[in-house]
Parts: C-alpha cells; sequence; structure tokens
C-alpha cells in the first residue's frame, strides 16, 4: 500500500478560490496558485482543483490557470469540473493536470468512463461521486449531479462498482451531508464504497478536524480536505504528524 | 550543452515533465522530429498511457529509430513510466505488443491482491548495484500512478518499489536511465534527481 494522501482541494470559479456549504453560500477565498504552492511546500501529496462554475465560457480560464499552477507546482495536480469529451481530457492532460476528474458527463453517458480511460489511462481517470443520505432503515445514498443540484436516482455504490469496472481509476466520494460541515466524513459510505471496489477511494465532505482526517484515512486510501486547510488553520505538516503518530502511513513532509 | 530532447509522441504528461525540467535550469525542445532526437545529447521519453499505444506512436513517427541510434552512440536517455516500461521487450497490457528491446524481460501487471492502479507516494530502496544518480533516493517516498511494472530482477535495477509485488522503480545499465515512478511529481526528492541526470 502507498502511504495515505492528504490532498488540499480548492474549488474554483472564475479563476479564484471559492468556499461555500452543502456547495452553496459561496464566498471568495483567495488565488488559486499561490495557494497551491503553498500547500505544496507544506508537502501535500496532491492537490486538487475542482471548477464549480465549469461552464464552456470559462474553460479558457481554467486551462490557463492548470498551465500557471504546472510551473511551480511539482506535486500531482488533479482537475476537475465540466469534463465532456476525450478532448477536454487531453486539453486539461495537456496543460499540466496529471489527473481529470469526470462527474456529470459520465452519468449521463457511462460509455464516457471507458473513452476516457483509454485516452491516458485508468491512472489518469478519477471519477467523482457527490451522494446524499436517502432516509430509510438501511443506509442508502442517491447520486446527484450538475455541482449537488440534480438528484438522478441512481445508487451511489452501484455506480462506484460501475464506474470502476469501466475503468475508473480512482473514486472522489463526497458526502453532500457532510461537505462543508465540519462534522466528518460519513464512515459508512467509505466503507460501503471501498468495500465494493478495487481502486483507491478518495475520502471527501466533512473533515473538519484532525480525528476526522484520521477517521477517514483508516478506510480510504485518501482525504479531500479544503475546510480545514483554507483558513491556514492547520498546516499539511501537522495534520500529517497527527496520522503519524496514530500509526497511520504517510509520506514524511 | 545541446538542448535535453523531450520526445512527444502525441500522448504523455509532456508539459509537466518539460516544467520540472526547465525548473532545474535544464535547455529543453520538445519534439517528435527523428533528426532532433537522432541528435541529441540527452533524451528524455515521458509516459502516460497504455505502453503499447506509445510504442507504436514512437515507431511509426521514427522517433524509436532515432532514440535507438542515438543511445547506441552514448546520449544518456531517461525513460519515466511509460517511458520505462517501453524500453523492455514485451508489455502484456491491452493484448500485449513488442518494446523496444534495449532491456530483456516482460512489463507485467501487478497481482490483483492489492489496488490497482499503483496511485500514490510509496518507499522505493536502493539494490547493492545501484547507481550514484539514483542513491540519494533510497528510502525516499516517490510518487507512483501505474498498474503494470518491469520484474524486480531487470537488469540493472537500481531502486525497488513493493505493490503487491517487488518491481524495479529505477533501473541504471550503461547510458540508459529509466524510473516507474513520476519525478516530475516527487517535489523535491523529484526535481533533484532530475537535476542530477541534467548534470550527468
Amino acid at each position: 500500500m502507498p502511504a495515505r494522501r492528504i490532498i488540499p482541494c480548492l474549488d474554483v470559479k472564475d479563476g479564484r478560490v471559492v468556499k461555500g456549504i452543502h456547495f452553496e453560500n459561496l464566498r471568495d477565498a483567495g488565488d488559486p496558485v499561490e495557494q497551491a504552492s503553498r500547500y505544496d511546500a507544506q508537502g501535500a501529496d496532491e492537490i486538487c482543483y475542482l471548477d464549480i462554475a465549469a461552464t464552456r465560457e470559462a474553460r479558457g480560464t481554467l486551462i490557463d490557470l492548470v498551465e500557471r499552477t504546472a510551473k511551480c507546482v511539482f506535486a500531482p495536480l488533479t482537475v476537475g469540473g465540466g469534463v465532456r469529451s476525450e478532448a477536454d481530457m487531453v486539453a486539461l492532460l495537456r496543460a499540466g493536470a496529471d489527473k481529470v476528474s469526470v462527474n456529470s458527463a459520465a452519468v449521463a453517458d457511462p460509455g464516457l468512463v471507458d473513452r476516457l480511460s483509454a485516452v491516458a489511462g485508468a491512472q489518469a481517470l478519477v471519477v467523482a461521486i457527490d451522494v446524499k443520505r436517502r432516509p430509510g432503515p438501511a443506509p442508502e445514498w442517491e447520486v446527484y449531479v450538475a455541482g449537488g443540484t440534480k438528484p438522478t436516482g441512481l445508487e451511489g455504490v452501484a455506480w462506484a462498482r460501475e464506474v470502476a469496472r469501466r475503468g475508473a481509476g480512482e473514486i472522489l466520494l463526497t458526502s453532500m451531508d457532510r461537505d462543508g460541515t465540519r462534522k466528518g466524513y460519513d464512515l459508512e459510505l467509505l466503507r460501503a464504497v471501498t468495500g465494493a471496489v478495487s481502486i483507491p477511494v478518495i475520502a471527501s465532505g466533512g473533515a473538519g478536524s484532525l480525528e476526522d482526517v484520521a477517521a477517514g484515512l483508516e478506510i480510504a486510501d485518501a482525504a479531500l480536505a479544503a475546510s480545514i486547510f483554507h483558513d491556514g488553520e492547520r498546516t499539511v505538516g501537522e495534520v500529517k504528524a497527527f496520522l503519524a503518530a496514530r500509526g497511520i502511513e504517510v509520506r514524511p513532509c | 550543452m545541446s538542448p535535453i530532447a523531450l520526445v512527444d509522441y502525441g500522448a504523455g504528461n509532456l508539459r509537466s515533465v518539460e516544467n520540472a525540467l526547465r525548473a532545474v535550469g535544464a535547455e529543453v525542445v520538445v519534439t517528435r522530429d527523428p533528426e532532433v532526437v537522432g541528435s541529441a545529447d540527452r533524451i528524455v521519453v515521458p509516459g502516460q498511457g497504455a505502453m503499447p499505444a506509445c510504442a507504436e506512436a514512437m515507431r511509426n513517427s521514427g522517433v524509436a529509430g532515432a532514440l535507438l541510434a542515438s543511445v547506441e552512440r552514448g546520449a544518456k536517455l531517461l525513460g519515466i513510466c511509460v517511458g520505462l516500461q517501453i524500453l523492455f521487450e514485451r508489455g502484456v497490457e491491452a493484448g500485449g505488443a513488442s518494446g523496444l528491446g534495449l532491456i530483456p524481460g516482460t512489463i507485467d501487471r501487478l497481482p490483483d491482491t492489492v489496488k490497482l492502479p499503483h496511485i500514490g507516494w510509496s518507499p522505493v530502496r536502493a539494490t547493492a548495484a545501484c547507481h550514484p544518480l539514483f542513491r540519494p533516493l533510497d528510502g525516499q517516498y516517490v510518487y507512483f500512478a501505474h498498474s503494470y511494472a518491469a520484474p524486480a530482477g531487470a537488469e540493472g535495477t537500481a531502486l525497488l518499489a513493493t505493490h503487491g509485488r517487488d518491481y524495479c522503480a529505477a533501473l541504471a545499465r550503461g547510458n540508459v536511465f529509466a524510473v516507474q515512478f513520476h519525478p516530475e511529481k516527487s517535489q523535491k526528492v523529484g526535481l533533484a534527481l532530475l537535476e542530477r541526470f541534467v548534470r550527468l
């Protein structure tokens, strides 16, 4: 097993970092390249940009942002938001992204996962899955698309299994119930999905404390986190030192 | 010193490798021109994707032949990821394909007893015969993103890594060097390796 990864995530919109709760009430949180460089210097294992506006018009801004980032950040960079075709993926990879994340377009056309995986290999393709709990006695999660605004009727664990079979290299799993709440990852969800697939799973949505990150990484391969880093509250080094003391293998910074 | 020829065969995370080489002070020419590859003193072959497609693209463009001729006359080569895999005789990925045959052996899929792809930072360890280029990496974590790998016993193996089984993470044979991990994405330790290659 590789070391557990800590992945600071920057939600970007029109070339700026933004942060909200439950994907809403966005506020400006700074310059992406500056923040990505800071996380790189702190020893982040990977950096993730999610373009939450993801309009056609904003594509150029995103490509430019990836190019500028790749010139000064020498950690793996994952970029998602609005990826709809092989051409979108190639453009991001050629700009300097190492991995591309796809979400809504894969739900609309599951065959896209197979095709994107063929473009540059499974190791360059992340399928992002946003889910919300369904009320009921047994735990069940429904997949949402379009930045968490549109329910799909798809069941999350089954969808994870399908994208893995179709050639996804990793799953970026976000609990919409927890996103931005700082109440911790949905551990039951993480257990269900890691148990269903044999590709790495990245936990996302809800980490508010060091204990939360540790709990997530006892199940998932990597932890995506935003809130605990953005206001300079914790450094990547502090998070890793805490994890190492808990016996979780991390790469020393 | 002439610029490093960074081989563009249509696929690959070319830009990241170019950025990293420039960051350590190298002059770089991104090329798919067999003449440029054929006359370079230093050549870097990046890689991302499937080995058969990469090997085929290199052969079709004439770059493969130019590369072999350059290595023959002493040019220093650094292969990265699929750029390591295509140096071998064969790969089993996607129905199988021949590589360039510079190093004997076959590129096999890692065992499915572990999560694949192998994505993330794993430690590497030096072999007894480790080349000085790779020696400082002994015990360090580097970034991997792959499902296929060369055998641990491959000729010139300098660094070993483990994911499901031991495999060759870096090799040095004469003027041919290659790594399965991504130095361009391995932060300080990766950049330091590229800097040593540039000055080799």
